[in-house]
């Protein structure tokens, strides 16, 4: 009865807040809901007996994303308009046709999938934690030290684009040598722009 | 609660998030959608790991968790420069590759 309530809860809160994400034109609006879609989605987890993976939803999805997404709006002027025209509806039905075809098959799929037999059983007795511990550091080592490397890469990969022209910190600089330093890049980027 | 509900769940999140993908064009909304849908495909295989038994789906979980966070970090690392560079986050003007 606990399980079928949370469930139905949890769903249309879900459903509703990336539905906002979605729709809304407002950025801002856009990264809070999605935020909170992440932490409802959690609860299907814990549900699940997936402790450890709620766990890992809430810190990874809300706690290093959103962060992420909310230092890298602030590069951006993140409420101007975009223009959302679609120029091509023809493409736009044939991938609405793919969709609900992927739809169909994913509907049958528990239909076709039904005499498989378990690799890696569960065991009650260790705990959600101990037990994923346990696969991920035999089983799937070597993708976890992939992942690792990724990541590092990524990381580098990330303050390498973003941290571009930052050598220069306003923060020490005097209102008036920040002023001709920005006039100084300015001057710089049209003659750039003259010679193209 | 059943498979199916969960898996109807997870069809309509990602629904959700494929729809935002072919229909916006703003490029920052269209990271949110990425996260939309890979957020439904976690759902999908955490509930086939418990109906079946088996923690291979959780597994496959994790490693999608860490994709996502490091396709954030590159994707918003261009997405900046282009920013810087241009001054547009509209999907089109990317689409055209002009430098």
């Amino acid at each position: 009865m606990f399980e079928i309530v949370a469930f139905c809860l949890f769903s249309v809160l879900t459903i509703t807040m990336f539905s906002i994400t979605v729709l809304t034109n407002n950025a801002l609006y856009a990264l809070s809901s999605l935020a909170a879609g992440m932490i409802f989605i959690s609860a299907f987890f814990f549900l699940l007996n997936a402790d450890f993976l709620g766990a890992v939803q809430i810190v990874v999805y809300t706690g290093a994303i959103m962060a992420l997404y909310a230092f890298g709006m602030m590069f951006f002027d993140s409420l101007s308009e975009v223009k959302e025209k679609v120029k091509n509806p023809r493409l736009v039905f044939l991938l609405s046709g793919m969709v609900a075809l992927i739809v169909v098959v994913i509907f049958i799929s528990p239909i076709l999938g039904e005499n498989i037999s378990a690799n890696l059983p569960v065991n009650p007795s260790y705990g959600n934690t101990v037990d994923v511990g346990l696969v991920l550091f035999t089983k799937y080592l070597v993708p976890f030290e992939l992942a690792a490397i990724m990541l590092l890469v990524a990381m580098i990969g990330g303050i390498v684009l973003a941290g571009k022209k930052m050598e220069v910190s306003y923060s020490d600089m005097t209102e008036e040598e920040i002023d001709a330093h920005i006039q100084a890049e300015n001057e710089i980027e049209n003659a750039k722009k003259d010679v193209k | 609660m059943t498979l199916n509900a969960y898996l109807i769940l997870s069809t309509l999140l990602f629904c959700i998030g494929l729809i935002g993908v072919l229909k916006r064009k703003n490029v920052l909304m269209l990271f949110f959608s990425t996260e939309i849908m890979l957020n439904a495909v976690n759902v999908g295989l955490a509930a086939i790991s418990k109906f079946h038994g088996d923690l291979s789906g959780q597994m496959f979980a994790f490693f999608i968790i860490a994709v996502a966070a490091s396709e954030v970090a590159i994707g918003l690392g261009l997405l900046i420069l282009w920013y810087k560079r241009t001054g547009s986050i509209n999907l089109d003007d990317i689409a055209r590759m002009k430098g």
